[in-house]
């Protein structure tokens, strides 16, 4: 009995918080419905009776959203690739093989995740300018195929719980360390590799500092500096302004709802957690 | 041939390391007598020192060219005056010296101090509280994560054009909200004394990554233990404060390290929602940085600053990790 009523208070509690965390997003998408004008009338009007849903057309007649999109998924598509392929061999290199500076390189990669990132966007940015590659998409992708060291990170973790039995059989009939990489070890690497596919897509996604200082045409925007852009020239609108950053937020929530999963799953490879 | 040696394998060899070392002493007997010394690799061994580095080539390169280069880089910028445009003016430490002179970088480090100090234990304290409750045995706990989970992960711009809607002073639903209790209206980004209060709270609607994984470290909990405490008379409370507590300490700590290096850092949110006003009250560190390299082109001067935003955490990382031994419980060091 007593339980049956502490279950129903922590009910209670949680939708209220629930309501309060999705407040925002029902906003969003709520206000991106009106007519111009409607959202400033108080008391909010949650449900639109009459959902404007051209808001959303009129939003690609303003700006070339389109291109927003392509470039966003371009850059988060080959970000993407870069870390999965290149997390899969860094940490094939530090876990399954044993070399002398191993562990030195193991301490490296432990001291870059917790480097702030700040000191070294400066010199960065004159390097790539030095090369030519500033007004290009390269600064945004290339450098996650050199691997992020959180994501080497998790992989390592998660090739540590395969059994090295596996490589030492197939080395015995003659493989080479790539093809244990390639054939027997990413193959068994799939949970590891799905959820550093989703944390790296969201990451080149969601990205704004490295767009905003290296993209300045603005047909190469991607959708944050392209949404950034639209509320610059559209702030008044309220209504489009919701609708443009709905269209932006709508791949996340969609690839959320797909891949749960391997959201929860990051943490736990970490090692960090669940013991 | 292959079958004896997978026996051999099945039977003592645990690890791909014993193996090597045992091939290459079967396999090469005149080696065999020789002294081993560091000098001299094996065969076997040298292989794996080649692919060792072959297969961590390109993290050794990417640290060498997007890490340590640029640092050393970054030396140079320090001590020399540079628009981009003119060669660059060597100046010694003068950057150092403007600094003491500028009142903005006094003022954004008391900004970026208190948005550290008063978010982040805000942050762990909700996103340690969620995770509390979503660790109980009740339905829809699924529903609950995703809900409290997704703020989290939407592109920080999006939300920040949100937020600034939310907390408009007239239309926005906070004030709203407030209004239903008889409180408000708060001025919020508008007023000096409201706008970091306003940030802070908004980053307590993105605390969904620390949740879960306090949630992931509360589910790692060995319930031996917390039935062991029970068995010994130990209420609720002290379980959690005396069992659970320590066992996830690890996990407080990180959480702490991530949150504090990741708020001195701020800099998206602050950029699109007030562009570091009313009166610089959100003029952050990293922001001011931004402005200095990417507005003003004092590239030596916004590299400098970058150095001391650069000291600062790292030497708040350095005292979190020497004070951590003090209350962090690590399995297996007692």
């Amino acid at each position: 009995m007593q339980t049956w009523i502490a279950h129903f208070l922590l009910h209670i509690m949680m939708i209220a918080l629930g309501l309060t965390f999705l407040m925002p997003l029902a906003w969003v998408v709520s206000t991106s419905l009106k007519l111009p004008g409607q959202a400033f009338i108080t008391p909010i009007e949650w449900i639109p009776t009459d959902p404007k849903w051209d808001n959303y057309f009129e939003v690609f007649r303003r700006l070339p959203f389109h291109l927003f999109i392509r470039n966003s998924f371009f850059v988060s598509i080959m970000g993407t690739a870069g870390m999965v392929l290149s997390s899969l061999t860094v940490a094939y290199g530090l876990s399954r093989l044993r070399w002398p500076g191993r562990d030195f390189v193991f301490t490296v990669l432990l001291a870059t995740m917790m480097l702030p990132g700040v000191v070294t966007m400066i010199p960065v940015f004159i390097i790539f300018k030095e090369i030519n590659w500033v007004g290009t998409f390269y600064p945004l992708w290339v450098p996650a195929w050199f691997g992020g060291a959180f994501y080497i990170f998790l992989m390592r973790q998660y090739m540590l719980t395969l059994p090295l039995e596996l490589d030492e059989a197939a080395k015995i009939d003659g493989a080479s360390n790539f093809r244990i990489l390639w054939q027997v070890v990413a193959p068994l690497c799939g949970p590891a590799i799905a959820t550093i596919t989703i944390f790296a897509f969201l990451f080149h996604y969601n990205a704004f500092m490295e767009p905003l200082i290296y993209i300045s045409k603005s047909e190469m925007y991607t959708l944050p500096l392209g949404l950034l852009w639209f509320k610059g020239r559209f702030g008044n609108f309220w209504h489009l302004v919701m609708a443009a950053s709905m269209i932006t937020i709508l791949p996340v929530i969609i690839i959320f709802f797909f891949a749960q999963r391997q959201f929860v799953q990051g943490a736990q490879f970490t090692g960090l957690a669940g013991r | 041939m292959p079958g004896g040696q997978y026996r051999l394998l099945a039977a003592g060899s645990s690890s791909i390391w014993e193996y090597t070392s045992l091939t290459a002493t079967t396999s090469a007997p005149g080696i065999r007598t020789q002294p081993q010394t560091r000098r001299r690799m094996s065969a076997a061994q040298r292989r794996d020192l080649r692919d060792g580095l072959l297969f961590t080539s390109p993290f050794i390169f990417g640290v060498l060219a997007l890490w340590v280069g640029p640092m050393l880089y970054s030396v140079f910028l320090i001590l020399h005056k540079w628009n981009m445009l003119a060669p660059p003016k060597f100046i010694g430490l003068g950057h150092f010296e403007r600094m003491l002179n500028d009142p903005l970088v006094g003022k954004s480090l008391v900004n970026t101090a208190y948005y550290t100090f008063v978010g982040v234990p805000l942050q762990l304290v909700v996103a340690f509280a969620l995770a509390v409750m979503l660790n109980q045995q009740i339905r829809g706990l699924s529903v609950y994560r995703t809900v409290y989970y997704l703020p989290s992960i939407t592109p920080a711009v999006a939300f920040a054009v949100v937020w600034v809607q939310i907390l408009n002073p007239e239309f926005g639903v906070l004030n709203e909200v407030l209004h239903w209790f008889g409180l408000g209206p708060i001025n919020w980004l508008f007023e000096p004394a409201w706008a970091k209060p306003a940030l802070i709270i908004m980053s307590l609607w993105l605390t969904g990554f620390q949740m879960i994984i306090f949630l992931a470290g509360l589910q790692g909990v060995p319930q031996e233990l917390q039935e062991a405490a029970e068995i010994d008379g130990a209420n609720a409370w002290r379980r959690f404060t005396n069992v659970t507590i320590p066992i996830i300490s690890p996990i407080i700590f990180f959480n702490m390290i991530i949150g504090i290096i990741g708020s001195f850092q701020v800099f998206t949110t602050v950029f699109i929602m007030t562009d570091g006003g009313p009166q610089d009250a959100t003029l952050f560190l990293v922001l001011y940085i931004y402005r200095n390299a990417f507005e003003l082109f004092r590239m030596g001067y916004a590299a400098s600053l970058a150095w001391i935003l650069f000291l600062i955490i790292m030497v708040f990382t350095a005292i979190q990790f020497f004070f951590a031994n003090r209350w962090v419980y690590y399995e297996g060091r007692l």
